[in-house]
């Protein structure tokens, strides 16, 4: 019995030993970026999303936006170029999970914010082919058919806060209206939204008043990628730093 | 901590401790006496159906 | 145990059950309405198999069978989902403007179906084979492998079901839901358990190498598995959830599980088959013993670290990117080990290849996997990453080592164990696995060299400039110059895809124990033949 003791034991001995040399790497390259101050760059500007932009990211996600499109622009001068300044680690701090995406068979979309009008992005989602003769995009006409499911909201807010977003109480329970406030441009809760969330964009995004659209909360999202970080402030410095 | 610090550590303790462990993964290899040991293993897959 | 297997499994179907009632959405009670199912079904068959599992004698091989139907079924879902979305970017309008077959929803179902489905289950399968025969021993835990097989299939089709219906968290190879997640962290848990417990059982001494690599396999993927998925879940009856990290910490620690979804599940395992398998079709050891000793330290070790190679010139750190380019490069070394290990053990036996189609198959699988780990760590030196990053050049990277490598290793074990678990004489017929290698090697060839040309091409149009110094081509020129090439990619696949129905089909007159009657081939001894039924 004893032999059969040892012989246990070696396959738990291997087990063990496995662990520890495949946790090594993972350790000495993981843990430093928690720990490291020059990991996220110190910015001004960055905002959680709006209620809106956030349940928009979701409807990002859950089309699957990530497999052709990245939201990451390298250091390089074509990207620069192409789509502008190079990405920041700050500017996806909120980002649970992160859109950095591994492949561009669409253009990247770091920077989209602003750069093409409402009524380009709706014209768009409705037929890509009918804007840009040679995309290979779906089309997605039902997002602007299909209302926005926002009665959960303030629970997505929550979940985030949890996991580290600095929603504040306010924020919370304001939710559902500054949800609502964001598509409305005459409406009365619209400085409060300013005030939480500096730089919101507020008006009909999909062209269609009767209905708080998944394409409104999709479009809300796109015109805010990229344009909360205030570059006239940021000085890279060091190496490292990038 | 900062990037220096981990770098130096890193460059020194971290370097020697990984070579360590390979020298120590080769000799278990290639030590004489484990030779018997590994060709009688060598053998199970063709043991069975 | 009789009584407590069936409480616990009545446990299980009650609170799924009542959790389908609650859902908050619909996607929810579907699925926790199909684990309730699944603990019901469970019932019944532990109640009629009783007597089987409590004290079975000999190998327990109807699972292995159960695992070679499934491979063969998933790989040719897998590789046809694939071919959809192959032909979607060649012609958009087969994307049909719904929401359930746009290309978003349906790339995570061919990638999900094709590592998860098809590799899961070759893995599952050969393993289960592989260590009851090197240890001599039965499979451990009684019913506890069935529960891994069928708890395995419920993942694979509430992740598949989950993506179509839009329920993805959008890491890429990680894209199920938290509560799909948890269902596979137990599944593995008793996976592990099982291969463990049988390890512990064994007749034999020595615990050959394959399953050293199966153990890091399945240890290496629950870590990864884990770390990777920390999510918060928006509501308990909910299908969303937000992931603990954030941005860049979320894209390195993506990366380092993406990248070792790739060193583990599709190296570290399937050179787990290589080690059996090979050695076993050419009836003769391993080269070097030795070799596939310091083969499995060096690679297990160094593979962990090459993840941030996927994130160069981001936002990541640069001391973080050196270090997986520098570890990256270095795995080229253990790589090429044990392909050497490999392709030597048929030193002196290279005649094998020209009358055994299942054997050259495995040679051919190790000749891709040694082109793509020497592919891989060139894309990972920055500058080539400056070029070949975000284009279909990685795409013709990753099914260099999945059709060539993964697939091809899988195919060679799928045909010689089929015939020994039916206890058949041989392969229903060899032509056909001869027109099998042939066609699937052609469509590789056309997939990957169509990749190459239109990853560099793209590229080079990305950075090209005009004699005025301004950027030469807009994004949507470069999406134009691609079409051919999708189109060579799609007949590529097509390729690929008929050449695994002509297996199934092969494989399928196998289990039936029909003999196609084939004149042996040019140069093939008796001796020869029988090798393809060896035992």
């Amino acid at each position: 019995m004893i032999k059969h003791a040892t012989l246990e034991k070696n396959s738990i001995l291997l087990t063990v030993l496995i662990l520890v040399v495949v946790s090594i790497g993972g350790i000495v390259e993981l843990a430093p970026l928690f720990y490291l101050e020059s990991t996220i760059e110190k910015v001004e500007g960055m905002r959680p999303y709006t209620p809106l932009e956030l349940s928009g990211r979701g409807v990002y996600i859950r089309e699957g936006c990530y497999n052709c499109h990245s939201q990451m622009i390298r250091p390089l001068r074509d990207e620069a170029e192409r789509y502008g300044h190079y990405s920041l680690a700050a500017e996806s701090m909120y980002d649970h999970p992160f859109q950095w995406g591994s492949k561009r068979t669409g253009p990247d979309l770091a920077r989209v914010g602003g750069r093409y009008s409402d009524e380009w992005h709706t014209a768009h989602m409705q037929d890509p082919r009918a804007l840009v003769p040679d995309s290979v995009m779906p089309g997605y006409p039902f997002l602007a058919k299909t209302p926005l499911d926002g009665s959960d909201i303030a629970a997505h807010l929550k979940s985030n806060r949890i996991v580290g977003v600095p929603y504040t109480d306010a924020m919370i329970a304001n939710a559902a209206s500054d949800l609502a406030a964001q598509v409305d441009p005459d409406g009365d809760e619209m400085e409060a939204l300013l005030a939480r969330y500096p730089k919101a964009q507020v008006r009909d995004f999909d062209g269609n008043p009767e209905m708080i659209s998944e394409l409104d909360a999709l479009i809300a999202y796109m015109q805010m990628l990229g344009t909360l970080v205030d570059f006239g402030s940021y000085k890279a410095e060091g190496a490292n730093l990038r | 901590m900062t990037f220096q610090d981990v770098s130096a550590f890193a460059r020194t303790y971290g370097l020697i401790y990984l070579c360590l462990l390979f020298v120590g993964m080769l000799v278990f290899a290639l030590w004489p006496g484990n030779k018997k040991r590994f060709d009688e293993a060598s053998k199970i897959p063709l043991r069975e159906d | 145990m009789h009584i407590l297997s069936v409480l616990l499994l009545a446990l299980g179907a009650v609170a799924t059950l009542s959790l389908a009632l609650q859902a908050s959405d619909g996607v929810m009670s579907f699925h926790a309405g199909l684990m309730g199912l699944f603990f019901i079904a469970g019932i019944a068959l532990l109640h009629r198999r009783r007597r089987n599992w409590a004290g079975g004698e000999g190998y327990e091989d109807g699972i292995i069978r159960a695992g070679a139907i499934a491979s063969t079924f998933w790989g040719v879902v897998g590789f046809l989902v694939g071919l959809v979305i192959a032909l979607q970017l060649a012609f958009p309008v087969l994307n049909f403007d719904l929401p359930w077959t746009n290309f978003g929803r349906l790339r995570p179902l061919h990638t999900s179906a094709v590592v998860f489905a098809f590799g899961g289950n070759v893995l599952m399968m050969t393993s289960f084979h592989v260590v009851q025969r090197t240890c001599q021993a039965r499979l451990a835990g009684g019913w506890a492998p069935w529960f891994v097989f069928w708890g395995y299939q419920l993942f694979i089709v509430m992740a598949a079901t989950g993506y179509v219906l839009g329920v993805t968290q959008s890491k890429e190879y990680a894209e199920p839901e938290w509560y799909v997640d948890l269902w596979l962290t137990l599944v593995w848990v008793v996976y592990l358990l099982v291969f463990l417990g049988t390890l512990w059982k064994r007749r034999e001494p020595h615990i050959y190498v394959a399953n050293w690599f199966y153990l890091a396999f399945i240890v290496t993927v629950a870590m990864l598995h884990i770390i990777n998925n920390l999510a918060v879940p928006v509501s308990w009856t909910g299908t969303r959830s937000y992931v603990v990290w954030a941005g860049v910490q979320d894209a390195l620690t993506q990366w380092w599980y993406g990248h070792n979804a790739v060193g583990f599940f599709l190296t570290a395992g399937f050179l787990a088959i290589m080690y059996y398998y090979v050695p076993k079709r050419a009836e003769r050891p391993i080269y070097s013993y030795r070799l596939s000793i310091v083969h499995f330290w060096s690679l297990i070790f160094l593979y962990i670290w090459a993840g941030p190679h996927h994130l160069h010139y981001t936002a990541l750190p640069e001391w973080s990117q050196t270090l997986g380019m520098t570890f990256s490069i270095m795995l080229w070394m253990p790589s090429w080990g044990g392909m050497v290990n490999g392709l030597m053990t048929l030193s002196g036996a290279w005649d094998k290849l020209r009358t055994d189609p299942v054997l050259r198959m495995m040679v051919v699988s190790l000749a891709f996997y040694g082109m793509s780990t020497f592919e891989g760590p060139l894309m990972a030196i920055k500058e080539v990453n400056a070029l070949s990053h975000y284009t279909d050049w990685t795409i013709g990277h990753v099914h260099s080592g999945a059709l060539g490598w993964v697939a091809f290793v899988s195919f060679g074990a799928l045909y010689h164990i089929v015939p020994i678990m039916w206890g058949r004489q041989r392969l229903y017929s060899m032509v056909l696995v001869n027109v099998h290698f042939w066609i699937a090697t052609l469509g590789i060839v056309l997939y990957i060299t169509a990749m190459w040309v239109s990853g560099i091409l793209q590229g080079l149009m990305w950075r090209a400039y005009d004699h005025l110094g301004f950027l030469e081509y807009s994004f949507v020129e470069t999406v134009a110059a691609m079409h051919p090439f999708y189109v060579i990619r799609a007949l590529g696949g097509l390729l690929f895809v008929i050449g695994s129905l002509i297996m199934a089909y092969n494989l399928w007159r196998t289990m039936r124990g029909d003999l196609r009657i084939e004149a042996a081939p040019a140069g093939t001894t008796a001796s020869t033949v029988a090798v393809g039924a060896a035992s």
